[in-house]
């Protein structure tokens, strides 16, 4: 089985500063990946990069047999990698069934040809909607929702896209215990339908009970990778959080 | 309402001004029309580009004075009739715009707007320094009293009066059609966050593209019959500052998401600075462009639409 994502010495330096240094990371189909690390660790500039969001210097990315490098990060998308964004950033002038309804435009139709009708975008809003439980809320705008609504909005527009690949960044920040597990159930819900899960978290209950296999980022280094309840007796790992 | 029917009924408000004018013989509606028809393009298609994609463009009497001139220029060199001017203004505009947007859209907010402006400079300089079409001295364009048309003759104004209707009808029309297609979606997305629309697969940049190409050929278009309404054209005239502030001032009043919006801002403003013309002086137009403009921006921020729009919501949630 090849793997659906192959990160190969990916380096992304900002003017001086190294952000990212000789990545390695291989996903395959259908795992359930975490990824921590400290602040400024270079998570988000690594999913940036995977997503064409930001340019990297050297290394390639190739995701489901196809070299992704020199891509837009529309063309990403259209090829199966979805991202949620760390701070929520829905379309604040449309409704939340038009927001769903973007994706569905830009990337099924791209993908599949125009194979929907009118109606048939509605049903698939409304399914999606469904999903993230704001069924009622199809024709509110965004400013109307809470926190935990936003972050259902935001990965139900990346499921929107019909992604192989479903990268949340910190979609559970300054959430409460049941609306992290809400989240959480959301997250292995989807894995379950075959889409393969990088979760990148802080909180380490969540990232513990949801990852299959961990991986670690410190300074733009990789410093360790492989089962969660090894990795994080790492003696390394533990030297990077805690400090020594 | 499809747009077959939406375009007669404008069509059919038009035309029923043009047969009161005509028949009544007032020369003087048609001269007002023809600025009022105008400026409902230009705001139509600085709102495609501005208040869809959120681009705010203050080069757009560089896109009109494009047409004028080229009309101006063929005039010279092989003359067309006015429809055909239309359209070969259309092309020269649109692509300018196309070019203006590849090398500026990387650019926003405020970045932008100067970029815009500056093209708006860069273009006047080279036609001041043009003698072909006159350079700074200004063309002049003998416009004949009559022509016939299917065998009707009728005023020279009037005609041009007509043909601005029609392109008042089309820019209505296009950007109708634009806020309710896939596009018009895109085009929205660009406006909230450009970032995020990219995640989604909307492809921004080629958007982009699309927005300044048709904005730009719009308001190439609204500048076309320019030379023949005017007799005189000079790159001060066609260059006016009244251009980009009419064409940013009509939307923003208006309201700038939906098609509404430009038309009632240019109606408004418009006729308004018809109304001043002629009872104070035009030298006040700019003044009340710019009092309305500071109002609304206090008042109501998303324009008259918006303003009317606020006001159903809260009546239908009493």
């Amino acid at each position: 089985m090849t793997a659906l994502l192959h990160v190969n010495n990916l380096s992304k330096r900002f003017g001086g500063f190294v952000a990212l240094d000789g990545i390695e990371l291989v996903v395959e189909p259908g795992e359930r990946l975490g990824l921590i690390g400290p602040n400024g660790s270079g998570k988000s500039t690594l999913v940036n990069c995977i997503c064409g969001t930001e340019r990297n210097e050297s290394g390639s990315v190739h995701f489901d047999g196809q070299l992704l490098d020199g891509l837009a990060a529309h063309q990403r998308t259209h090829r199966g990698v979805a991202r949620s964004f760390q701070l929520p950033r829905p379309f604040p002038s449309l409704t939340l069934a038009d927001n769903l309804r973007i994706p569905l435009l830009y990337t099924v139709h791209a993908r599949l040809g125009p194979l929907r009708s009118a109606g048939d975008l509605d049903t698939r809003c409304g399914e999606l909607l469904k999903m993230v439980g704001l069924e009622n809320k199809a024709r509110h705008m965004p400013r109307d929702l809470t926190q935990v609504e936003m972050r259902k909005l935001e990965l139900a527009r990346a499921m929107a896209a019909e992604p192989k690949l479903l990268i949340a960044d910190e979609s559970m920040a300054g959430l409460s215990h049941s609306e992290i597990d809400d989240i959480l159930a959301l997250l292995v819900q989807l894995n379950e339908r075959g889409i393969t899960v990088i979760l990148i978290e802080h909180i380490m209950s969540a990232v513990m009970s949801f990852s299959q296999r961990l991986a670690v980022l410190v300074s733009g280094k990789k410093i360790a990778d492989g089962k969660p309840a090894d990795v994080v007796r790492d003696p390394e790992v533990v030297r990077a959080y805690l400090g020594q | 309402m499809n747009t077959a029917k939406f375009s007669l009924i404008t069509f059919a408000i038009g035309a029923a001004v043009f047969a009161y004018g005509h028949w009544l013989e007032i020369g003087y509606l048609f001269f007002a029309g023809y600025v009022i028809l105008q400026f409902i393009v230009l705001a139509t298609a600085w709102n495609i580009l501005g208040g869809y994609c959120g681009y705010v463009n203050f080069g757009s009497a560089a896109f009109f004075a494009l047409g004028a001139y080229s009309s101006v220029f063929l005039h010279k060199f092989y003359p067309l009739p006015i429809p055909a001017l239309i359209v070969i203004s259309a092309v020269v505009s649109g692509v300018v715009g196309l070019g203006m947007g590849y090398l500026t859209l990387r650019l926003r907010g405020a970045f932008f707007a100067i970029a815009t402006l500056a093209l708006a400079v860069v273009l006047q300089t080279l036609i001041v320094n043009w003698d072909y079409v006159g350079g700074s001295r200004g063309a002049y364009i003998i416009r004949p009293e009559t022509i016939e048309i299917a065998g009707f003759t009728i005023g020279f104004i009037e005609y041009l009066f007509l043909l601005m209707l029609v392109l008042a009808v089309l820019a209505l029309g296009t950007a109708r059609v634009i806020e309710r297609s896939q596009l018009g979606f895109g085009f929205a997305t660009i406006r909230d966050d450009e970032l995020a629309a990219e995640a989604s697969g909307v492809p921004t940049l080629r958007l982009k593209l699309i927005a300044t190409t048709i904005s730009g050929a719009f308001m190439g278009m609204a500048g076309a019959p320019f030379p023949y309404y005017i007799g005189y054209l000079q790159p001060s005239s066609a260059f006016g500052l009244e251009y980009a502030v009419n064409s940013i001032a009509m939307p923003m009043i208006g309201g700038t998401t939906s098609w509404i919006g430009p038309l009632v801002g240019a109606i408004l403003l418009g006729s308004l600075q018809q109304i001043a013309t002629v009872t104070i002086s035009s030298a006040v137009n700019l003044l009340i462009v710019g009092l309305l403009l500071i109002a609304f921006v206090i008042i109501a921020p998303n324009g008259l639409v918006g303003l009317v729009e606020g006001w159903w919501r809260a009546w239908r949630r009493r």
